[in-house]
Protein backbone atom coordinates (compact mmCIF):
# COMPACT_ATOMS: atom_id res chain seq x y z
CA UNK A 1 0.00 0.00 0.00
CA UNK A 2 1.11 3.06 -0.78
CA UNK A 3 1.00 5.91 1.93
CA UNK A 4 -0.17 8.65 -0.23
CA UNK A 5 -3.33 6.18 -0.96
CA UNK A 6 -4.10 6.00 2.51
CA UNK A 7 -4.11 9.90 3.59
CA UNK A 8 -8.02 9.65 2.99
CA UNK A 9 -8.78 6.85 5.67
CA UNK A 10 -9.85 7.66 8.96
CA UNK A 11 -12.17 5.95 11.67
CA UNK A 12 -14.43 8.30 14.00
CA UNK A 13 -16.80 7.59 16.64
CA UNK A 14 -19.10 10.13 18.17
CA UNK A 15 -20.72 9.85 21.65
CA UNK A 16 -21.66 6.17 21.25
CA UNK A 17 -23.05 3.99 23.80
CA UNK A 18 -23.35 0.27 24.09
CA UNK A 19 -26.47 -1.37 25.96
CA UNK A 20 -26.06 -5.13 26.34
CA UNK A 21 -29.26 -6.33 27.40
CA UNK A 22 -29.82 -4.76 30.20
CA UNK A 23 -26.82 -3.29 30.85
CA UNK A 24 -25.28 0.04 29.29
CA UNK A 25 -21.76 -0.70 29.30
CA UNK A 26 -20.08 2.87 28.26
CA UNK A 27 -21.56 5.90 27.21
CA UNK A 28 -20.48 9.11 25.83
CA UNK A 29 -17.65 7.41 24.12
CA UNK A 30 -15.72 9.34 21.33
CA UNK A 31 -12.79 8.67 19.45
CA UNK A 32 -11.09 9.78 16.08
CA UNK A 33 -8.11 8.29 13.89
CA UNK A 34 -6.51 9.22 11.16
CA UNK A 35 -4.04 7.98 9.15
CA UNK A 36 -1.13 6.58 10.68
CA UNK A 37 -2.36 6.34 14.47
CA UNK A 38 -3.20 3.86 17.10
CA UNK A 39 -5.02 3.50 20.23
CA UNK A 40 -5.70 1.21 22.86
CA UNK A 41 -8.36 0.04 24.35
CA UNK A 42 -8.14 -1.18 27.56
CA UNK A 43 -10.20 -2.63 30.65
CA UNK A 44 -11.10 -5.41 33.24
CA UNK A 45 -13.51 -8.40 31.30
CA UNK A 46 -16.67 -7.72 30.58
CA UNK A 47 -16.70 -4.46 30.32
CA UNK A 48 -16.94 -3.57 26.77
CA UNK A 49 -13.74 -4.04 24.65
CA UNK A 50 -15.59 -6.20 22.34
CA UNK A 51 -18.71 -4.94 22.33
CA UNK A 52 -16.76 -1.45 21.01
CA UNK A 53 -14.77 -3.37 18.40
CA UNK A 54 -17.98 -4.92 16.81
CA UNK A 55 -19.41 -1.37 17.15
CA UNK A 56 -16.51 0.01 14.94
CA UNK A 57 -16.80 -2.66 12.49
CA UNK A 58 -20.06 -1.83 11.72
CA UNK A 59 -21.48 -5.31 13.29
CA UNK A 60 -23.38 -4.47 16.18
CA UNK A 61 -25.77 -1.11 16.30
CA UNK A 62 -24.33 1.33 19.07
CA UNK A 63 -27.48 2.07 21.76
CA UNK A 64 -26.43 5.93 21.06
CA UNK A 65 -24.17 7.59 18.88
CA UNK A 66 -22.42 7.44 15.04
CA UNK A 67 -19.78 5.53 13.57
CA UNK A 68 -18.09 6.85 10.22
CA UNK A 69 -15.14 4.93 8.66
CA UNK A 70 -13.33 5.47 5.54
CA UNK A 71 -11.71 2.71 4.35
CA UNK A 72 -11.62 -1.64 4.63
CA UNK A 73 -11.65 -2.98 8.18
CA UNK A 74 -10.28 -6.14 8.81
CA UNK A 75 -10.95 -7.81 11.94
CA UNK A 76 -9.35 -9.76 14.10
CA UNK A 77 -11.10 -11.57 17.49
CA UNK A 78 -11.19 -14.47 19.12
CA UNK A 79 -12.50 -16.21 16.05
CA UNK A 80 -10.07 -17.19 13.35
CA UNK A 81 -12.81 -17.62 11.31
CA UNK A 82 -10.81 -20.87 9.52
CA UNK A 83 -11.52 -24.14 8.67
CA UNK A 84 -10.80 -26.44 11.51
CA UNK A 85 -10.52 -29.55 9.02
CA UNK A 86 -8.42 -27.97 6.22
CA UNK A 87 -5.24 -27.88 6.13
CA UNK A 88 -3.33 -24.27 7.44
CA UNK A 89 -2.02 -23.44 3.70
CA UNK A 90 -5.19 -24.00 2.06
CA UNK A 91 -7.89 -22.24 4.68
CA UNK A 92 -5.95 -19.68 4.24
CA UNK A 93 -5.94 -19.75 0.41
CA UNK A 94 -9.57 -19.71 1.09
CA UNK A 95 -9.12 -15.87 2.06
CA UNK A 96 -6.63 -14.94 0.11
CA UNK A 97 -8.77 -15.37 -2.98
CA UNK A 98 -11.14 -12.66 -1.84
CA UNK A 99 -8.30 -10.31 -0.65
CA UNK A 100 -5.88 -10.73 -3.57
CA UNK A 101 -3.14 -10.97 -1.31
CA UNK A 102 -0.80 -13.33 -0.42
CA UNK A 103 -0.28 -14.42 3.46
CA UNK A 104 3.25 -14.20 4.87
CA UNK A 105 3.57 -17.86 6.65
CA UNK A 106 7.34 -17.08 7.24
CA UNK A 107 6.76 -14.17 9.10
CA UNK A 108 4.92 -14.88 11.83
CA UNK A 109 6.03 -18.59 12.10
CA UNK A 110 3.37 -20.44 10.25
CA UNK A 111 5.69 -21.98 7.45
CA UNK A 112 6.31 -25.36 8.33
CA UNK A 113 2.85 -25.74 9.56
CA UNK A 114 1.23 -25.38 5.90
CA UNK A 115 0.11 -28.83 5.34
CA UNK A 116 -1.11 -29.79 9.72
CA UNK A 117 -5.02 -28.91 9.80
CA UNK A 118 -6.04 -25.96 11.11
CA UNK A 119 -7.99 -27.41 14.11
CA UNK A 120 -4.46 -29.45 15.02
CA UNK A 121 -2.55 -26.43 15.75
CA UNK A 122 -2.06 -24.85 19.48
CA UNK A 123 -3.77 -21.81 20.63
CA UNK A 124 -0.40 -19.63 20.09
CA UNK A 125 -0.33 -20.69 16.55
CA UNK A 126 -4.16 -20.27 15.65
CA UNK A 127 -3.92 -16.86 17.10
CA UNK A 128 -0.64 -16.49 14.58
CA UNK A 129 -2.91 -17.87 11.72
CA UNK A 130 -5.73 -15.87 12.44
CA UNK A 131 -3.17 -12.78 12.16
CA UNK A 132 -2.04 -14.26 8.70
CA UNK A 133 -5.55 -14.07 7.60
CA UNK A 134 -5.69 -10.02 8.54
CA UNK A 135 -3.11 -9.69 7.42
CA UNK A 136 -3.48 -10.51 4.31
CA UNK A 137 -6.46 -8.67 3.87
CA UNK A 138 -4.19 -5.65 3.33
CA UNK A 139 -7.05 -3.59 5.20
CA UNK A 140 -6.01 0.02 6.12
CA UNK A 141 -8.17 0.25 9.31
CA UNK A 142 -7.26 -2.99 11.59
CA UNK A 143 -9.48 -3.99 14.07
CA UNK A 144 -7.55 -6.41 17.12
CA UNK A 145 -9.71 -7.76 19.89
CA UNK A 146 -6.89 -9.39 22.80
CA UNK A 147 -4.59 -10.34 19.83
CA UNK A 148 -2.41 -11.27 22.54
CA UNK A 149 -3.94 -13.83 24.16
CA UNK A 150 -2.35 -17.12 23.48
CA UNK A 151 0.66 -16.02 22.44
CA UNK A 152 4.28 -16.43 23.76
CA UNK A 153 6.74 -13.78 24.30
CA UNK A 154 8.48 -13.97 21.14
CA UNK A 155 5.21 -13.93 19.33
CA UNK A 156 3.76 -10.64 21.33
CA UNK A 157 7.48 -8.75 20.32
CA UNK A 158 6.54 -9.62 16.41
CA UNK A 159 2.60 -8.67 16.69
CA UNK A 160 3.61 -5.49 18.36
CA UNK A 161 6.19 -4.90 15.69
CA UNK A 162 3.59 -5.73 12.91
CA UNK A 163 0.96 -3.24 14.27
CA UNK A 164 4.03 -0.07 14.44
CA UNK A 165 4.72 -1.01 11.06
CA UNK A 166 1.36 -1.21 10.28
CA UNK A 167 1.11 2.25 11.08
CA UNK A 168 4.09 3.73 10.55
CA UNK A 169 2.87 3.02 6.45
CA UNK A 170 -0.24 5.16 7.30
CA UNK A 171 -2.45 2.31 8.80
CA UNK A 172 -4.82 2.41 11.76
CA UNK A 173 -4.68 0.07 14.04
CA UNK A 174 -7.26 -0.11 17.53
CA UNK A 175 -6.15 -2.71 19.81
CA UNK A 176 -8.60 -3.82 22.30
CA UNK A 177 -6.85 -6.01 25.43
CA UNK A 178 -6.59 -6.26 28.66
CA UNK A 179 -3.09 -7.20 28.94
CA UNK A 180 0.03 -4.59 28.75
CA UNK A 181 0.68 -4.39 25.03
CA UNK A 182 4.02 -2.10 23.59
CA UNK A 183 2.47 0.45 21.20
CA UNK A 184 4.60 3.41 20.86
CA UNK A 185 2.81 6.86 20.44
CA UNK A 186 -0.95 4.69 20.94
CA UNK A 187 -3.55 6.67 22.49
CA UNK A 188 -5.29 4.78 25.45
CA UNK A 189 -8.89 4.95 25.86
CA UNK A 190 -9.55 3.08 29.48
CA UNK A 191 -13.66 1.79 29.14
CA UNK A 192 -14.01 1.80 32.80
CA UNK A 193 -13.69 5.58 32.75
CA UNK A 194 -16.96 5.85 30.33
CA UNK A 195 -18.73 3.49 32.15
CA UNK A 196 -22.76 4.82 32.88
CA UNK B 1 -18.54 -12.56 -9.26
CA UNK B 2 -15.15 -14.05 -8.25
CA UNK B 3 -15.77 -13.84 -4.75
CA UNK B 4 -19.42 -16.39 -5.50
CA UNK B 5 -16.87 -18.54 -7.33
CA UNK B 6 -15.14 -18.84 -4.26
CA UNK B 7 -17.65 -19.19 -2.17
CA UNK B 8 -19.54 -21.55 -4.16
CA UNK B 9 -16.15 -23.87 -4.07
CA UNK B 10 -15.66 -23.95 -0.44
CA UNK B 11 -19.33 -24.42 0.35
CA UNK B 12 -19.40 -27.68 -2.24
CA UNK B 13 -16.21 -28.77 -0.51
CA UNK B 14 -18.01 -28.50 2.49
CA UNK B 15 -21.53 -29.82 1.65
CA UNK B 16 -20.66 -32.64 -1.34
CA UNK B 17 -20.57 -36.02 0.24
CA UNK B 18 -17.60 -37.78 0.14
CA UNK B 19 -15.62 -34.54 0.00
CA UNK B 20 -12.34 -34.65 2.99
CA UNK B 21 -14.09 -32.95 5.69
CA UNK B 22 -16.99 -32.77 4.02
CA UNK B 23 -20.73 -34.18 4.56
CA UNK B 24 -21.40 -37.80 4.45
CA UNK B 25 -23.43 -40.57 2.46
CA UNK B 26 -25.70 -40.77 5.00
CA UNK B 27 -28.69 -38.85 4.16
CA UNK B 28 -28.21 -40.79 0.81
CA UNK B 29 -28.12 -44.06 2.62
CA UNK B 30 -31.26 -43.27 4.70
CA UNK B 31 -32.94 -42.48 1.63
CA UNK B 32 -32.05 -45.83 0.03
CA UNK B 33 -32.44 -47.90 3.13
CA UNK B 34 -36.18 -46.56 3.64
CA UNK B 35 -37.08 -47.69 0.34
CA UNK B 36 -35.42 -51.25 0.80
CA UNK B 37 -36.94 -51.24 4.61
CA UNK B 38 -40.50 -50.59 3.10
CA UNK B 39 -41.27 -53.84 1.49
CA UNK B 40 -40.31 -56.02 4.10
CA UNK B 41 -42.59 -53.74 6.60
CA UNK B 42 -45.71 -53.74 3.76
CA UNK B 43 -45.06 -57.44 2.41
CA UNK B 44 -44.43 -58.32 -1.07
CA UNK B 45 -47.91 -56.96 -2.36
CA UNK B 46 -46.29 -56.00 -5.86
CA UNK B 47 -49.78 -54.08 -6.37
CA UNK B 48 -49.57 -51.88 -2.97
CA UNK B 49 -46.03 -51.43 -3.50
CA UNK B 50 -45.89 -49.98 -6.72
CA UNK B 51 -49.16 -47.57 -5.84
CA UNK B 52 -47.44 -46.45 -2.68
CA UNK B 53 -43.78 -46.79 -3.41
CA UNK B 54 -44.07 -43.44 -4.86
CA UNK B 55 -44.88 -41.52 -2.10
CA UNK B 56 -42.31 -43.59 0.22
CA UNK B 57 -39.76 -41.76 -2.19
CA UNK B 58 -41.62 -38.66 -1.30
CA UNK B 59 -41.00 -38.93 2.22
CA UNK B 60 -37.48 -40.55 2.40
CA UNK B 61 -36.37 -37.51 0.44
CA UNK B 62 -38.18 -34.88 2.85
CA UNK B 63 -36.54 -36.79 5.66
CA UNK B 64 -32.96 -36.96 3.93
CA UNK B 65 -32.63 -33.11 3.13
CA UNK B 66 -33.58 -32.66 6.85
CA UNK B 67 -30.52 -34.59 7.90
CA UNK B 68 -27.37 -32.15 6.80
CA UNK B 69 -29.38 -28.88 8.20
CA UNK B 70 -27.25 -28.63 11.22
CA UNK B 71 -24.11 -27.83 9.37
CA UNK B 72 -25.46 -25.93 6.85
CA UNK B 73 -24.56 -22.65 8.07
CA UNK B 74 -24.39 -22.68 12.39
CA UNK B 75 -20.74 -23.72 12.55
CA UNK B 76 -19.87 -20.35 9.47
CA UNK B 77 -21.70 -18.60 12.17
CA UNK B 78 -19.70 -19.33 15.67
CA UNK B 79 -16.12 -19.61 13.35
CA UNK B 80 -16.85 -15.87 12.60
CA UNK B 81 -17.19 -15.96 8.90
CA UNK B 82 -20.14 -14.47 8.75
CA UNK B 83 -18.18 -11.37 10.36
CA UNK B 84 -15.75 -11.71 8.01
CA UNK B 85 -18.04 -11.49 5.12
CA UNK B 86 -19.54 -8.26 6.36
CA UNK B 87 -16.77 -6.44 6.68
CA UNK B 88 -15.56 -7.29 3.02
CA UNK B 89 -18.56 -6.17 2.04
CA UNK B 90 -19.99 -9.70 0.92
CA UNK B 91 -23.59 -10.15 1.90
CA UNK B 92 -25.67 -12.21 3.55
CA UNK B 93 -28.13 -12.58 1.06
CA UNK B 94 -25.38 -13.73 -1.67
CA UNK B 95 -23.90 -16.12 1.07
CA UNK B 96 -26.90 -17.71 1.34
CA UNK B 97 -27.92 -17.86 -1.79
CA UNK B 98 -24.74 -19.51 -2.50
CA UNK B 99 -24.95 -21.94 0.10
CA UNK B 100 -28.42 -22.86 -1.18
CA UNK B 101 -26.99 -24.11 -4.87
CA UNK B 102 -24.59 -25.87 -2.88
CA UNK B 103 -26.96 -27.41 -0.52
CA UNK B 104 -29.37 -28.30 -3.44
CA UNK B 105 -26.45 -29.76 -5.38
CA UNK B 106 -25.33 -32.02 -2.77
CA UNK B 107 -28.40 -33.33 -2.26
CA UNK B 108 -31.01 -33.48 -4.97
CA UNK B 109 -28.93 -34.66 -7.89
CA UNK B 110 -27.67 -37.23 -5.76
CA UNK B 111 -31.33 -38.33 -4.70
CA UNK B 112 -32.87 -38.39 -8.21
CA UNK B 113 -30.12 -40.78 -9.09
CA UNK B 114 -30.90 -43.03 -5.93
CA UNK B 115 -34.84 -42.92 -7.13
CA UNK B 116 -33.77 -45.20 -9.74
CA UNK B 117 -31.92 -48.12 -7.46
CA UNK B 118 -35.45 -46.93 -5.10
CA UNK B 119 -37.65 -47.11 -7.76
CA UNK B 120 -36.83 -51.10 -8.78
CA UNK B 121 -36.83 -52.17 -4.79
CA UNK B 122 -40.75 -50.88 -5.01
CA UNK B 123 -41.36 -52.08 -8.20
CA UNK B 124 -42.48 -48.69 -9.42
CA UNK B 125 -43.38 -49.14 -13.31
CA UNK B 126 -41.50 -46.33 -15.62
CA UNK B 127 -44.02 -43.79 -16.16
CA UNK B 128 -44.46 -43.67 -12.15
CA UNK B 129 -40.75 -43.32 -11.94
CA UNK B 130 -40.66 -40.77 -14.55
CA UNK B 131 -43.20 -38.81 -12.69
CA UNK B 132 -40.97 -39.29 -9.66
CA UNK B 133 -37.98 -37.74 -10.98
CA UNK B 134 -39.29 -34.86 -12.39
CA UNK B 135 -41.22 -34.17 -9.33
CA UNK B 136 -37.99 -34.59 -7.16
CA UNK B 137 -36.59 -32.35 -9.83
CA UNK B 138 -39.23 -29.74 -8.95
CA UNK B 139 -39.45 -30.15 -5.44
CA UNK B 140 -35.80 -30.57 -4.56
CA UNK B 141 -34.75 -26.88 -5.12
CA UNK B 142 -37.90 -26.38 -2.39
CA UNK B 143 -36.66 -28.14 0.23
CA UNK B 144 -33.06 -26.68 0.06
CA UNK B 145 -34.27 -23.37 0.01
CA UNK B 146 -36.36 -24.29 3.23
CA UNK B 147 -33.60 -25.99 4.91
CA UNK B 148 -31.50 -22.54 4.47
CA UNK B 149 -34.48 -20.60 6.52
CA UNK B 150 -34.68 -22.93 8.91
CA UNK B 151 -30.75 -23.41 9.41
CA UNK B 152 -30.46 -19.56 8.71
CA UNK B 153 -33.29 -18.89 11.72
CA UNK B 154 -32.24 -21.83 14.10
CA UNK B 155 -28.27 -20.47 13.27
CA UNK B 156 -27.60 -19.15 16.74
CA UNK B 157 -29.17 -21.66 18.85
CA UNK B 158 -26.78 -24.12 20.47
CA UNK B 159 -27.29 -27.79 20.66
CA UNK B 160 -31.31 -28.67 20.18
CA UNK B 161 -31.01 -26.58 16.95
CA UNK B 162 -31.30 -29.34 14.65
CA UNK B 163 -34.15 -31.62 16.18
CA UNK B 164 -36.07 -28.10 16.22
CA UNK B 165 -34.72 -27.81 12.41
CA UNK B 166 -36.01 -30.39 11.83
CA UNK B 167 -39.73 -29.98 13.53
CA UNK B 168 -39.51 -26.47 11.70
CA UNK B 169 -39.26 -27.68 8.33
CA UNK B 170 -42.00 -30.18 8.42
CA UNK B 171 -44.70 -28.15 8.20
CA UNK B 172 -43.34 -26.17 5.48
CA UNK B 173 -42.83 -29.13 3.47
CA UNK B 174 -46.50 -30.34 3.28
CA UNK B 175 -47.51 -28.31 0.44
CA UNK B 176 -44.34 -29.13 -1.74
CA UNK B 177 -45.28 -33.10 -0.56
CA UNK B 178 -48.91 -32.57 -1.31
CA UNK B 179 -48.30 -31.58 -5.07
CA UNK B 180 -44.98 -33.35 -5.52
CA UNK B 181 -46.44 -36.88 -4.35
CA UNK B 182 -49.93 -35.97 -5.63
CA UNK B 183 -48.87 -35.54 -9.07
CA UNK B 184 -48.19 -39.30 -8.66
CA UNK B 185 -51.90 -40.48 -8.55
CA UNK B 186 -53.15 -37.60 -10.63
CA UNK B 187 -50.70 -38.73 -13.44
CA UNK B 188 -48.78 -35.61 -13.27
CA UNK B 189 -47.75 -32.18 -14.99
CA UNK B 190 -50.31 -29.94 -13.18
CA UNK B 191 -49.05 -31.46 -10.03
CA UNK B 192 -45.20 -30.86 -10.78
CA UNK B 193 -45.83 -27.85 -12.40
CA UNK B 194 -47.02 -26.93 -8.99
CA UNK B 195 -44.39 -27.87 -7.23
CA UNK B 196 -42.14 -26.21 -9.60
CA UNK B 197 -43.75 -23.04 -8.74
CA UNK B 198 -43.83 -23.64 -4.89
CA UNK B 199 -40.45 -24.42 -5.20
CA UNK B 200 -39.73 -21.30 -6.87
CA UNK B 201 -40.74 -18.96 -4.79
CA UNK B 202 -39.17 -20.10 -2.37
CA UNK B 203 -36.24 -20.22 -3.77
CA UNK B 204 -36.77 -16.53 -4.51
CA UNK B 205 -37.24 -15.29 -0.59
CA UNK B 206 -34.47 -18.02 1.22
CA UNK B 207 -31.69 -15.56 -0.04
CA UNK B 208 -33.64 -12.66 1.88
CA UNK B 209 -35.36 -14.63 4.66
CA UNK B 210 -31.90 -15.91 5.41
CA UNK B 211 -29.99 -13.15 5.02
CA UNK B 212 -32.03 -11.04 7.60
CA UNK B 213 -32.56 -13.74 10.05
CA UNK B 214 -28.47 -14.12 10.03
CA UNK B 215 -28.03 -9.82 10.84
CA UNK B 216 -30.30 -10.05 13.34
CA UNK B 217 -28.35 -13.32 14.95
CA UNK B 218 -25.41 -11.60 15.17
CA UNK B 219 -26.92 -8.45 16.97
CA UNK B 220 -28.20 -11.02 19.42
Amino acid sequence: MEPAALANIGLSARDIACRRGERLLFRGLSLELASGEACQVSGPNGTGKSSLIRILAGLLRPFAGVVDSSGAMALLDERPALDEHLPLGRALAFWQRLDGGPADLARLGLADLAEVPFGYLSTGQKKRAALARMIGQNAPIWLLDEPLNGLDTAAVALVEAIIAEHCAGGGIALVASHQPIALPGARVIHLPDFTA
Amino acid sequence: MSAALTLLRRDLSLLLPGTRGGASFLPLLFFLAVAMLYPFAVGPDAVLLARTGGGVIWVAALLAAILPLDRLLAPDMRAGLFDQWALRGISEELVVAIRLLAHWLSFGPFLMLAALPASALLGLDEPTLRTVELGLLAGTPGLAAIGIIIASVTVALRGGGAALAGLLVIPLAVPLLIFGAGSLSTGGEGGIALTAAISLLLVAIAPFAGGAAIRAAREG
